[in-house]
């Protein structure tokens, strides 16, 4: 077969897998299973092949155009690059992951098989992403990312929590849509195809008349999927989901799919400098913001959403500094060690019963309970924490580099500024990953108090993935002088100096935080009452939906997070206010203005149709009364009509006879 | 005829002999008619109706018009009043007054006849009252002319109506029969 | 003669024929009344057919038809009139009246023959 179809095979496989995981499903349960792990499987190997084959320099295009489509032209295209190779690689290697590890996390949910569907539907649709060389296609599977988001955050529809969450994806991610959509359209418009070479080709030309329109407008979108500031409340919400659904939307799809978007369309974007510095700022805020919140959360994959948003911040400051590369260096080595996180975290909920960080705080011995998620969770972390050698280090590093080569004005792209923000933003966010990293660390697994409850060993599906992730977690960032061909060729090897920086950033957040943490675990008080789950024995997947319900111990004055934070940590454990501010000034007036419909609606409109149709019935009922059944009454009045017309008729014929 | 008006026109108020017993029988019926329609008696309903058709007749007469006056003398008089009085009979309708003989439709009745009394009496007037009927000549409506156009020119409906009135004939019987007990129809 | 004298008695008769029709509560006098329009319409038809002169006589032939044609129909009337008197037990034409529109739940238990039809209609409406 040719890269060509094999590479179409690649969304494909997973699309039909879902397909007829949706049609087999209650028919045959057992054919379940095999129909979510295989195609998966199958396109992770196929991308392998497809990335093999492509090699890193060679760009594959191919379309076929359907049908004539008006004056821009549609196409299925594939545009395959070193960028979409190695993504598309990811997305199935991740996706596999989670479908293997939901087997054995979702044994016994009765909805598995339309759980086990979506994911399909949704790592087919991230695939379409990736490999698509047409922006409209790209756009069908970014669009079907965010339904399935909307289906798989509600799994768990019966908590009143996952159904405003999903709900919360779905309008939040749409309000970057719709930018999102003008912007492709007044890109196509100026550039006059959808197709990615010919848009690429026409900017390098300088044929764009609106690049900084059409880059905000993009960035809208990009803002949306990839929960950047400021649309990216709904990504510490969609905890609601199963686990397993959020390292499928934190690590390899969703989230990714914006900045891969956006690496993508990268001339486009560097065409205005204002679009760039926007970005930048951008990128700061989130970097910045979302890792003070995490370091005051209290929910374990809570605090693993904000780093997720954090990290999406270091790639999006990548790209507002013009190295593409950087980014989606970074984008793979964080899905590795984001996807093994909140895997891992799912272990730990299941064994603890709880997801409260407080709660864990108060248990010992639960790194006994579950060796393999505290092996490869303290690997993970110390990948994001950005600890040489481990993945997140050499990623990171690359992230910096681009930033402080911008900010001393050795490349051109993007403007000095920028890079300025991305490189002291960066920095203090190291410093501040390393901390609660480290936060999350030791309240999980070093809590003093009773033991933790003993439920046996995890099954070994949800076990091996985990192992499997370690590897890239560990090692993926020692081949990063080999991803130089992949990509735009530019080194992302380290330097010294920002070696140098931020890691010892990083060590000195971890240093504080572990000092704070001896000094207020001594004097802690061990508190009674540690709510737990109402069957700590079930499934993984129940034991988390009932997680969901739990309250939230009161606040732990041994939190380390809390002595660090000071003041700051009432807002950044609220997300800095930011849901309420929306709450005020979006969400009242809408209602505001949707009772105000209803209003006219009821009471103007109604009162319309309720007197039409009263007018006919008071006419009917007065016609009704004339139905005397009298045969003398009716009679009179046909004879007086009739009376009364020949008058006018003789009446009519004088007058016109007088004329 | 409009030349034989132009020809003839003798005074609107100097009528001739015809004219005047025209005048006085047309009044008798009219006031028969009158009466009959609104008198409480049930019974002298039906006799002054024979008075009101009796005075018809003599007006056929007085048009000429011979073999009418008397078939309507014979069947008017001597049959369709004898029927009415035997359809009293067996209404068992009251003897003498009954001060329910009106409907209480009875004013709504009243307006409507003399409105449109009003509105024929203005029309007919307004066409008519430069006209005249020449009578004088042979009798028009003889016995003899009458059964010679009946028959020569009339013959095809007065079939016809033969067979119409076998079907009445019919009719009135099947719907006064009695029916046996427990039957319905 | 003048011709507005017949015309205007037919006229008159036609209408005190009228009044009696509308105004009569016995159906037999009603009957008697439609006869009182009818001769009516004869008078016309004769002073007109005099007045014409008409070969075919036209109006005389008319008006002989027109008594067979009452004589069927006061035959025919009274039938159905002794028939009605049979089953219902008065011949009044104001106390007839099955094909009224029932008042809402005060339907005369004898005239709900055939307005029990019209009560699920009149459900149905009020429930909308």
């Amino acid at each position: 077969m040719t890269t060509t179809t094999l590479a179409v095979l690649v969304p494909l496989l997973p699309l039909l897998g879902a397909v007829a995981g949706l049609a087999v499903g209650r028919a045959a349960p057992g054919f379940v299973r095999p129909l979510a792990v295989l195609p998966t499987l199958a396109a992770a190997a196929l991308a392998v092949v497809v990335a093999v084959r492509q090699g890193g320099n060679t760009v594959i295009d191919a379309a076929t155009e359907l049908t004539p489509t008006g004056s821009v032209p549609i196409s299925l295209g594939l545009h395959i690059d070193g960028f979409a190779a190695l993504v598309a690689v990811l997305v199935g290697v991740v996706a596999s992951c989670v479908q293997i590890y939901s087997t054995g996390y979702l044994r016994e949910d009765p909805r598995y098989p339309s759980y086990a569907a979506l994911v399909s539907l949704f790592t087919a649709a991230m695939l379409l992403v990736v490999y698509s060389g047409d922006l409209m296609v790209l756009l069908v599977g970014w669009e079907v990312m965010g339904i399935c988001s909307y289906f798989l955050v509600g799994h768990y529809w019966e908590t009143p929590e996952a159904r405003s969450a999903s709900l919360k994806a779905f309008l939040v991610t749409k309000l970057g849509d719709v930018p999102f959509l003008f912007g492709l359209f007044a890109l196509a418009t100026d550039a006059g195809t959808f197709r990615i070479d010919g848009i690429l080709s026409t900017v390098a030309s300088g044929g764009l008349d609106h690049p900084t329109v059409v880059a905000l407008l993009l960035l809208a979108g990009v803002a949306g999927k990839s929960a950047q500031f400021p649309l990216h409340t709904w990504l510490p919400d969609a905890m609601a989901g199963p686990t397993p659904v959020s390292a499928l939307i934190h690590a390899a799809t969703m989230v990714a799919a914006g900045i891969y978007f956006v690496a993508r369309l990268l001339p486009v974007f560097a065409a205005s400098a204002a679009a760039m510095t926007v970005l930048a700022v951008m990128a700061a805020i989130t970097m910045v913001g979302s890792a003070l919140a995490a370091l005051a959360q209290d929910d374990i994959k809570r605090v693993l959403a904000y780093s997720t948003i954090g990290q999406l911040g270091y790639m999006a400051g990548a790209l507002a500094v013009g190295d593409r590369g950087a980014a989606v260096f970074h984008l793979l080595s964080h899905a590795a060690f984001k996807a093994l996180l909140f895997l891992a975290a799912g272990a730990v909920i299941h064994a603890a019963g709880t997801n409260s960080l407080t709660a864990m705080s108060r248990m010992s011995g639960l790194a006994k309970r579950i060796p393999d998620a505290y092996w490869t969770m303290t690997v993970a972390l110390l990948a994001l924490a950005a600890i040489p050698p481990f993945a997140g280090f050499f990623s990171k590093e690359a992230v910096l580099v681009a930033a402080e080569h911008t900010a001393l004005g050795d490349r051109s792209p993007a403007p000095a500024g920028a890079g300025w923000t991305v490189l002291v933003a960066g920095l203090l966010t190291a410093l501040l990953t390393a901390a609660y990293a480290l936060r999350l660390w030791l309240r999980t697994f070093r809590g003093r108090g009773a033991e933790a409850p003993d439920h046996g060993r995890q099954p070994i599906a949800m076990t091996a993935v985990l192992w499997v992730l370690a590897v890239p977690s560990l090692g993926f960032g020692l081949s990063a002088a080999l991803l130089d061909d992949w990509f735009d060729g530019e080194a992302l090897t380290p330097t010294l100096t920002t070696a140098v920086l931020g890691t010892g950033l990083a060590v000195a957040g971890g240093a504080v935080t572990y000092a704070v943490w001896r000094t207020l675990a001594a004097r802690a008080v061990p508190l009674a009452g540690i709510p737990h789950v109402p069957h700590p024995d079930a499934d993984a997947g129940l034991v988390e939906a009932e997680a969901l319900r739990l309250p939230h111990p009161a606040e732990d004055p041994a939190d380390p997070g809390r002595a660090l934070l000071g003041p700051l940590h009432g807002p950044a454990a609220d997300g800095f206010h930011l849901d309420a501010l929306y709450r005020k000034a979006f969400v009242r007036p809408v209602l505001a203005a949707a009772s105000l419909v209803r209003f006219l609606d009821r009471e103007v409109v109604d009162t319309y149709v309720r007197g039409a149709a009263g007018t006919a019935k008071g006419l009917g009922w007065l016609v009704r009364r004339a139905q005397t059944g009298n045969v003398q009454t009716y009679l009179s009045a046909l004879l007086a009509g009739s009376v009364v017309l020949a008058i006018a008729a003789v009446a009519v014929a004088n007058a016109f006879a007088g004329a | 005829m409009i030349l034989a008006a132009a020809q003839t026109n003798p005074g609107f108020l100097s009528p001739s002999g015809v004219g005047v017993a025209f005048l006085l029988v047309g009044l008798v019926t009219l006031g028969a008619a009158i009466v009959s329609v609104t008198t409480k008696q049930l019974v002298h309903a039906a006799l002054w109706l024979v008075v009101a058709l009796g005075g018809l007749a003599v007006e056929y007469l007085l048009l000429t018009a011979e073999f009418i006056a008397w078939v309507q003398v014979l069947i008017y008089v001597g049959s369709v009043v004898v029927l009415l009085l035997f359809g009293l009979m067996l209404t068992k309708a009251p003897i003498g007054r009954s001060p329910d003989a009106d409907s209480a439709n009875r004013p709504v009745a009243l307006a409507v006849a003399l409105a449109a009394a009003a509105a024929l009496v203005w029309v007919v007037v307004d066409a008519f009252s430069t006209t005249w009927i020449k009578l004088d000549g042979p009798a028009q409506g003889s016995t003899g002319v009458t059964g010679e156009i009946l028959f020569r020119h009339w013959v095809l409906p007065f079939e016809a109506l033969s067979v119409l009135l076998l079907a009445a004939l019919v009719g009135a019987i099947v719907l006064s029969r009695k029916k046996p007990e427990g039957e319905r129809d | 003669m003048h011709l507005a004298y017949p015309a205007v008695l037919a006229a008159l008769l036609f209408c005190v024929g009228l009044y009696g029709v509308l105004a009569r509560r016995n159906a037999i006098l009603v009957l008697m009344s439609v006869e009182l329009m009818l001769n009516a319409v004869n008078l016309n038809l004769v002073a007109f057919d005099v007045w014409l002169r008409d070969a075919l006589h036209a109006g005389q032939a008319l008006t002989l038809f027109t008594i067979a044609i009452a004589a069927a129909e006061i035959g025919i009337g009274l039938a159905i009139v002794l028939m009605v008197h049979r089953n219902r037990g008065t011949s009044d034409v104001d106390r007839l009246r099955d094909t009224a529109e029932p008042r809402q739940g005060a339907g005369a238990p004898d005239e709900s023959t055939d307005s029990t039809g019209e009560h699920p209609g009149e459900k149905a409406e009020a429930a909308a």
